[in-house]
């Protein structure tokens, strides 16, 4: 019967259009990614160092740079900035550290995952070096210095004066080391 | 449009005759539980729907009425701080997904093969199996409540992380709960579009469809296209809580934020899947009430496709707190006010039909127009948060809880309300009692707003939702909402009533009891015969 067969017809099309729809839920994720990396606007990092080239730094333009550590609440860990805030020259390369004191008797993994505000500035914060690319791991009571080196692009654009840089530690002792970094924890 | 009714009225009596000839060759219909368990007749499942969506609003309901009690008095008085959270979380859940998404897909299953002159629905084994389904759903996620850990507690927008790190054991049930409500809703939708594209008797062209039947039709493809996204966000959640995934742990390189895109890509087409269907329904009423034809008809069509179109554009406007850059808040502010304009044209339409005509305020109307003037005020509280700066103040305060009680209290279910007026002489055959209609509805539309109106101004001064404690300064006013939620959940036993004393009783309906009705299902006796339309109706 010819009802019977558009009926078949427009059902799979619908079927097809669900299914399709259900995939695209997932698509959304990579998606997602590649849209804030491309239009540099989640306050993601690279997780990787860039490397510093010998550049003119820009003495008349100064930027706070402020940081920021926030603990998820099953980490056993204190976690500081030796500076809450600094002023820096664009272009110029800047040392400074973290402190994590492991407050628990059990060895436990963290993993810091930054995060720049506004989220716009993110592209323009380039680390050279940062304890955020690896795990850390610290033994009962143990404690560590953590390091930082950084510098700001000098493109930055005009309208930003502050970037906050934000890192919050997470526990990962359970998840074991393979998976997070397979997961491409230290965007 | 208008020339449909009255030639198809010819057909009453050889249609009528048709149908008990009809009849006669089935072999005995199962009675008793098996009927409705084994039945594929539209109307039957279109009852079973409408009955299992008002058991779910009175469930909802008394879940709200706990939840007006804890917030008579500040201070934590009757239930525990989880157990609040449970209540409005299920609460929303099961009126967003149990009382109006099935409601409208009863009153589709009724109507739509009766307005467009088709025998029944074009897939009726899988309409018998999206309906039997949901009470599955239904009973997993109440019986989640029983668990060890409690069911559900963050809300039912179940944002990340508190559905994965946070969530209680149970949230699997609640997962696979939503899984089943997805599934139920797609093969409705399917069934809608198959049946309207493919079973509309011969001159029924797209635009002689009754708005009812529009309307259903572009509601179908949203749910075909959204429902799926919320079946794999709750699919995330699921794999992150239990299988080590990381779609929404930073911590795994996943980001929290990325979940509230997706939900809100499903979940802001989800809010026009609730009033779109509405809207069909006011533009039914108030024509008939008003004694003259739908001003603007193909324009209603045109904005209510555009309503569905900008509905994908527009997700972000829940989600201006969480830090977005400038540019893409003004992207989503504008779309939002955008979607205004055909809202508005919907608005100037029903009331131009209403302009000089001769209008009659049965219940029907009387809850058409208490839709069209408060849905209207919600739609205000919209376009207020839709200004992204402001939003900043009103986001998560009971501002945004009036807004969205508004267009779906007094707008979607109000809606339905009008409906089921409208139609129950069609479906039963006698007429409600037009005295308890009245009482019905004027002690709904004043309790309503005692409730919800009052909820702008606590929002305003800054009262959180979702909280079960509150400043003492808000005290007044919440024992105000408290006592008008009371009074709006004890109208609706009213309507029980209402609908039971129709279905046993009443004066006998004509086929046509409206006057200025217009459709094909009037040309039916009432009751509607089990068996409708197995000649299509000539339409001219
Ligand atoms: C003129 C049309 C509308 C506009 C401009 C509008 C705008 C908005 C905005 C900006 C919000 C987010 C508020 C916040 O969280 O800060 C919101 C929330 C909401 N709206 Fe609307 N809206 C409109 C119509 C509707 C309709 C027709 C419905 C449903 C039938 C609806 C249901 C909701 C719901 C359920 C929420 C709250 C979701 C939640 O957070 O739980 N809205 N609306
Ligand atoms: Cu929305």
């Amino acid at each position: 019967m010819e009802k019977a067969e558009s009926n078949k017809k427009l059902i799979s099309m619908l079927i097809a259009g669900a299914i399709g729809m259900f995939g695209f839920g997932f698509a959304l994720v990579p998606l997602y990614d590649v849209l804030c990396e491309q239009l540099g606007i989640n306050g993601k990092t690279s997780s990787t160092a860039s490397s510093y080239q010998a550049m003119t730094i820009d003495k008349s333009r100064t930027v706070t740079v402020e940081f920021m550590a926030q603990i998820q609440s099953d980490m056993p860990w204190e976690f500081t900035p030796e500076m809450k805030r600094m002023q820096v020259h664009p272009g110029e390369l800047i040392r400074t550290n973290f402190k994590a004191i492991n407050l628990s008797t059990e060895e436990t993994l963290g993993q810091a995952i930054p995060s720049v505000s506004p989220g716009q500035g993110a592209a323009y914060f380039n680390k050279t070096e940062c304890f955020c690319f690896n795990q850390q791991r610290l033994t009962a009571k143990a404690s560590a210095e953590l390091p930082l080196i950084f510098f700001v692009d000098p493109d930055l654009p005009e309208s930003i004066s502050t970037l906050t840089l934000s890192y919050t530690l997470y526990n990962i002792t359970d998840r074991g080391y393979v998976d997070a970094i397979e997961q491409g924890a230290a965007r | 449009m208008t020339s449909t009714t009255h030639d198809a009225q010819d057909n009453i009596e050889p249609e009528h005759n048709q149908a008990d000839h009809h009849d006669d060759h089935h072999e005995a219909m199962p009675t008793g539980i098996k009927r409705w368990l084994f039945t594929t007749n539209h109307k039957d499942i279109g009852t079973l729907y409408l009955w299992f969506s008002f058991i779910m609003f009175l469930t909802g309901g008394a879940m709200a009425m706990v939840i007006r009690a804890e917030l008579f008095q500040p201070g934590l008085q009757l239930v525990e701080p989880n157990f609040f959270n449970q209540m409005t979380t299920v609460h929303g859940l099961i009126m967003v997904f149990g009382a109006v998404m099935p409601a409208f897909t009863g009153l589709a299953n009724w109507l739509i093969p009766m307005m467009i002159g088709a025998p029944d629905m074009a897939l009726p084994r899988m309409n018998n199996w999206s309906f039997w389904i949901l009470p599955f759903a239904f009973a997993i996620l109440l019986s989640s409540l029983f668990m060890e850990g409690g069911g559900p507690n963050f809300g039912w927008t179940f944002y990340a992380p508190l559905s994965t790190t946070y969530s209680p054991d149970s949230t699997a049930l609640f997962v696979f709960s939503v899984h089943i409500m997805g599934m139920s809703s797609i093969m409705g939708a399917i069934n809608v579009v198959v049946t309207i594209v493919n079973m509309r008797a011969p001159g029924m062209t797209w635009m002689k469809l009754p708005l009812f039947v529009w309307t259903w039709l572009i509601t179908a493809f949203l749910l075909i296209a959204v429902m799926p996204v919320l079946a794999g966000t709750v699919t995330m959640v699921l794999t992150d809580k239990y299988f080590g995934t990381s779609f929404f742990d930073a911590a795994g390189g996943g980001d929290p934020v990325m979940f509230q895109h997706i939900f809100w890509f499903f979940g802001h087409p989800e809010v026009y899947i609730m009033i779109l269907p509405s809207f069909g329904i006011i533009s039914a009423i108030v024509p008939a009430f008003s004694r003259k034809p739908l001003f603007g008809y193909s324009s209603m069509v045109y904005a209510t496709a555009s309503i569905a179109i900008l509905s994908f554009l527009v997700w972000a406007h829940h989600m201006f707190t969480t830090g977005m850059p400038v540019f893409a808040e003004l992207f989503f502010m504008y779309c939002t006010m955008l979607i205004a304009v055909p809202t508005g044209v919907k608005v100037f339409n029903w009331v131009a039909t209403m302009w000089r005509g001769s209008i009659s305020f049965e219940t029907p109307m009387l809850f058409a127009v208490a839709f069209i003037i408060l849905f209207t005020i919600g739609g205000f509280s919209g376009l207020m948060l839709a200004i992204t700066p402001v939003d900043f103040q009103y986001h998560d305060t009971y501002f945004v809880v009036a807004h969205f009680h508004y267009v779906l209290v007094t707008g979607a279910i109000f809606s339905i309300m009008a409906a089921a007026y409208y139609w129950l002489p069609k479906w039963t055959g006698n007429m409600y009692d037009e005295k308890w209609g009245k009482i019905h509805f004027w002690t709904s539309v004043i309790s309503v707003n005692v409730l919800f109106f009052p909820m702008h101004f606590l929002g305003l001064a800054g009262m959180p939702r979702r909280i079960p404690d509150y400043a003492v300064q808000f005290a007044d006013v919440n024992q105000i909402v408290s006592i008008g939620g009371f009074a709006f959940g004890l109208s609706q036993l009213i309507f029980l009533y209402v609908v039971i004393k129709c279905i046993r009783s009443g004066e006998k309906a004509e086929a046509k009891p409206w006057d200025g009705a217009e459709g094909l299902e009037w040309t039916l006796p009432s009751p509607a015969p089990y068996h409708s339309f197995s000649t299509p109706p000539e339409i001219k």
